[in-house]
């Protein structure tokens, strides 16, 4: 099917993500097999990339390993992922946090399962914590985006490389379950060649490449032996952490202009909840909804705003409410924010959802 | 029009492939459509499901209450899935093997004996494609043509030769399925 000169094709989330990959410019990808995502390596490996633009695809040992591959790699300057579920991130959060520490870009796939523990293999949001607040040590942020299509999770593949370059840092596609297993329409993104190693010296001067006669040594470290250093390496990333709240925060509406009432939610949930508006738009009830999209940076001036005009919200997660604690932060206790999620790999329906904004605020 | 299809029933017995060929042929007709199949215990045996959804506008929650259509092919998806048809949908399902039959008045019911007729014509592996005919005679959605395009967008070209067994099996199908009086 073609629609202008773009192939619409038909595709589960995961194999989106491996397409846009290849097509981005990705250089490598380290991973491990885990359900829900084990699509995004099988894929990479049926379109055998090194044929063609060249990229690496590498069953790594261990998730410990991808993520220190991607450390590697990206100490390069290249253009590097990883992808893996709940129980394969939280062994990656060491190498996260150095990556933060040594201001190195990267992409993180996360299509979230529930936990605590291996948990199970059905779909959750319950790693939002974990991805915005620093699941690993120190200060740092990652910037976290949350596709809520297949379109978006190759679109925002695309983004999270872009951002990870612009701000040199580990970024985060958080995605779910149903999110990554479900199949609809996408239109691919362009392709872009992969950077030469000579392009790569001419716009990274810090990646490791080899160092020419008379040239001063390229460091990728994230210790600082002497505190003052290590205190000025916390303020260069501060810096860049205001810019990105200030100028990469994204997110949808839908509904919001004349809304009561606005259900926030990402991801799968945001679709349930799309539905949800419909439901509560059918019975007279002037329902919206905000989808952030950025979850990190998250957007607090839009919610700040819309409090000053809607009578409640309803997070709806599939979690215990992570994300709601965030959305209570923006509105500051302007307007009553209800929380309403299933745990533990159940999806709420559209009624459920419709159902908690109805109870739970207006009556 | 939007159509909101639940198939479910054995792994094994193409549920998921039949889902598949449902939204590549939507795809065809230049329809929206989202397939979401259950990937958790149930694939690893015991009962599958996928939900497929058909619009002309834009889909908005992949995952439902309740469907237009349900399609189940063992006992188990009938008891789980005959209360959740939306009054006035449709139900198919296969008695092979049932002990309690469907009981609702307030929706249509055909009953299809495609794991019967596929055993006796030695035909089980276009099973599904028996009852996909059966779906398409009572409900119209999509175009026999273009199911047949979409399978053929499906399915690699080694196995495109296959092709025409896959069209039979569909017109049988369209034959085999009844209505079933409660």
């Amino acid at each position: 099917m073609r629609k202008g000169s773009e192939e619409i094709m038909l595709m589960k989330g995961n194999e989106a993500i491996a397409h846009a990959a290849i097509r981005c410019g990705c250089d490598g990808y380290f991973g491990y097999p885990i359900t829900p995502q084990s699509e995004v390596m099988e894929t990479l490996m049926e379109l055998e990339p090194w044929n063609t633009t060249g990229m690496v695809v590498l069953q790594a040992e261990s998730e410990v390993a991808s993520i220190n591959m991607v450390y590697g790699a990206a100490g390069c300057g290249k253009k590097v992922m990883t992808s893996s579920s709940s129980p394969g991130v939280s062994l990656m959060q060491e190498g996260i946090s150095y990556m933060a520490g040594a201001e190195l870009p990267g992409v993180i796939v996360n299509v979230m399962r529930g936990g605590p523990g291996l948990g199970t293999i059905q779909p959750s949001q319950a790693d939002y914590f974990q991805a915005v607040k620093g699941g690993g040590h120190g200060d740092y942020k990652m910037p976290t985006l949350a596709p809520a299509s297949v379109q978006e999770m190759a679109d925002l593949t695309v983004l999270a490389f872009d951002l990870a370059f612009k701000y040199l840092t580990p970024t985060m596609l958080l995605a779910d379950g149903i999110i990554g297993q479900m199949m609809e329409k996408v239109v691919l993104p362009p392709y872009q060649p992969r950077l030469t190693e000579d392009e790569i010296r001419a716009k990274y001067p810090w990646a490791t490449l080899g160092k020419p006669h008379g040239k001063k040594p390229n460091h990728i470290t994230s210790l600082e032996l002497l505190s003052e250093d290590m205190e000025n390496l916390n303020k260069r990333l501060q810096a860049r952490y205001r810019t990105l709240e200030k100028e990469e925060v994204r997110f949808e509406e839908i509904a919001c202009e004349d809304a009561d009432y606005v259900f926030v939610a990402f991801g799968i949930s945001a679709r349930v909840c799309q539905k949800a508006v419909e439901i509560a738009r059918s019975e007279g009830i002037k329902a919206g909804l905000l989808r952030p999209i950025t979850l990190y940076p998250f957007p607090v001036e839009k919610i700040k705003e819309l409090s000053n005009r809607v009578k409640g919200f309803t997070v709806i997660e599939l979690s215990a409410g992570q994300m709601v604690e965030d959305v209570r932060l923006a509105v500051n206790g302007k307007v009553p924010v209800e929380f309403y999620g299933r745990m533990g790999g159940v999806v709420p329906s559209p009624n459920e959802a419709f159902n908690a904004l109805k109870e739970k605020l207006i009556q | 029009m939007t159509e909101e299809i639940i198939i479910a029933g054995f792994g094994g017995q193409g549920v998921l492939s039949m889902g598949k060929i449902l939204a590549y042929s939507g795809l065809v007709q230049g329809k929206e459509v989202s397939w979401i199949p259950s990937y958790g215990p149930e694939q690893r045996g015991g009962t599958s499901n996928v939900t497929v959804i058909l619009s002309d506008d834009r889909i908005s929650s992949p995952v439902l209450n309740t469907y237009d259509t349900a399609i189940t092919l063992n006992q188990p998806s009938l008891d789980r899935f005959e209360s959740l048809v939306k009054p006035g949908g449709t139900l198919i399902f296969d008695g092979n093997g049932l002990s309690r039959m469907p009981s609702r008045k307030d929706i249509n019911i055909y009953q299809i004996n495609a794991t019967e007729y596929s055993i006796s014509h030695n035909a089980t592996k276009t099973m599904n494609m028996l009852i996909l005919g059966g779906l398409l005679k009572v409900k119209p959605i999509i175009e026999v043509d273009n199911v047949l395009s979409g399978l053929k967008k499906m399915l690699p070209e080694r196995h495109h030769h296959l092709l025409p067994m896959n069209e039979q099996a569909i017109k049988a199908g369209m034959k085999l399925i009844q209505v079933f009086t409660v």
